[in-house]
């Protein structure tokens, strides 16, 4: 056991682990407004456009995040069209090309988890909502979306932590992240070990700060 | 499409090749996880807290470490760990693991992981009856679990070990970091080689959702097969 080494590369990990929750936060956020968005399509009850935002799930949870980033990365930058537009800009960084694969990969995941949870609503509570006169808009924004994130909070807590682990892929694309740069030491120092139990405590901190504050909104919102 | 033609001339046959190896590599995984659940899920079960300790380090580290890092130890440390046990025995050249074994090792121990709390869930939510019943019975230990409790288990556990099995199908793609051709890694070549990654990545896309596809339909039966007389 290289104790040196361990304490030495500690800092440069604990840097990459703030790009890794960067690349984290960005792409939730993004991701829950599309995951949000495909929800509300999926329970339209125009059955083309449930079953175009059912396919966009099965799609991006039936494929491992590892294609669509290299879709992204290495197969739009081919589209000659595309690097002539604005797009571009964000195309050829790998950080943005990363962030946009986290973020549509959560989203599919993210539309699963709300639509069952608007799902498990009861009609009652819609019906009193319309009995007492609201619109069907406050409806939505005031009772159906704040009863979903309470339901949806467990679920989506998984998520987060699943996407966290996901954002390791940003090293296949040259993002120096936690895993990345435990990458770089291991394959320059040849000490798997000493910097798996690092990077890998780092991770695991990361995931029980994690679990603990959803744990936390999830007493915050219960109903009891 | 020529792309794609069976040959010399285009990828298909290297492609089909990989996409059994890819299955072949999940399986394997599936399997040594399932010899891990073997493993871990009476310790977890176990009131001695030490063991109850061990099982709970493992799911909740392999659980809470991106698969890629726990390849990379495997990768990297998979052959130092070899060589120092040969080393021990007087050998003391250079050797390197076959990156099937290893990845299929990794990959495994995760899939265990989840295996071990799918396992662990279906066994506590057996109805305690039924363990009486079989002690009434006089059923010996053996025929106890493998007569009454594990035919219980399985049927409440095979929707989630479909789940496991998805996600252990997507992580082989992560073995193709070491070398091993199975389909990304060969997309990945293709596309090196014809400058047409966005065909061949996509094509791979494909042919993982075709995976998930008809194994979700093959899970679907089995899971009519067990749940006869509910």
């Amino acid at each position: 056991m290289d104790l040196e080494l361990m304490i030495n590369s500690l800092p440069k990990l604990l840097n990459a682990a703030v790009i890794t929750l960067k690349l984290l936060s960005v792409s939730l956020i993004i991701g829950l407004f599309i995951g949000l968005f495909f929800a509300i399509l999926r329970l339209n009850k125009n059955i083309f456009i449930s079953r175009f935002a059912y396919g966009y799930s099965y799609v991006f949870r039936g494929t491992p995040l590892l294609v669509q980033i290299f879709i992204i990365y290495f197969g739009l930058g081919q589209i000659e069209y595309l690097r002539s537009t604005v797009l571009w800009v964000i195309l050829k960084e790998p950080y943005w090309c990363a962030i946009i694969a986290f973020a549509l990969n959560t989203s599919a995941y993210t539309s699963e988890i709300l639509r069952s949870a608007f799902q498990t609503i009861k009609p009652g509570i819609i019906e009193a909502g319309k009995s007492l006169g609201i619109s069907n808009k406050v409806i939505f924004y005031k009772i159906q979306i704040p009863i979903a994130i309470r339901q949806s909070l467990p679920a989506y807590g998984n998520e987060i932590i699943l996407m966290m682990k996901g954002t390791s892929l940003a090293s296949t694309v040259t993002i120096m992240d936690l895993t990345g740069v435990a990458k770089y030491i291991i394959s320059t120092t040849f000490k798997p070990i000493e910097v798996f139990i690092v990077a890998g405590g780092i991770y695991l901190f990361m995931t029980f700060i994690i679990h603990n504050v959803i744990k936390f909104l999830e007493k915050k919102y219960s109903f009891n | 499409m020529e792309l794609l033609a069976f040959g010399d001339t285009g990828w298909g046959d290297e492609l089909f090749r990989a996409t059994l190896m890819t299955i072949a590599v999940s399986i394997t995984a599936m399997i040594i996880g399932f010899l891990f659940a073997l493993i871990f899920t009476p310790l977890k079960l176990s009131k001695n807290k030490f063991l109850n300790f061990i099982a709970n380090s493992y799911t909740t580290i392999i659980r809470g470490v991106p698969e890629l890092l726990v390849i990379y130890l495997f990768f990297f440390g998979g052959t130092g760990a070899v060589m120092f046990v040969a080393s021990i025995f007087g050998y003391n050249e250079y050797i390197e693991i076959n990156a099937f074994i290893t990845g299929a090792f990794a990959i495994g121990i995760i899939s265990g992981a989840y295996s071990t709390e799918v396992f662990r869930g279906a066994i506590q939510s057996i109805d305690k009856g039924q363990f009486e019943a079989a002690n009434v019975l006089g059923l010996n230990k053996f025929g106890k679990f493998f007569k009454i409790i594990l035919p219980q288990t399985l049927r409440l556990a095979i929707p989630n070990l479909s789940n496991v099995w998805q996600i252990t199908l997507k992580d082989t793609s992560l073995i193709s970091v070491t070398g091993l051709v199975e389909i990304m890694r060969q997309s990945y070549i293709a596309a090196g080689s014809t400058r047409d990654p966005l065909f061949f990545y996509s094509f791979a896309a494909v042919l993982y959702l075709l995976l998930t596809f008809v194994s979700m339909k093959l899970i679907n039966r089995l899971e009519v097969k067990y749940s006869r007389g509910y």
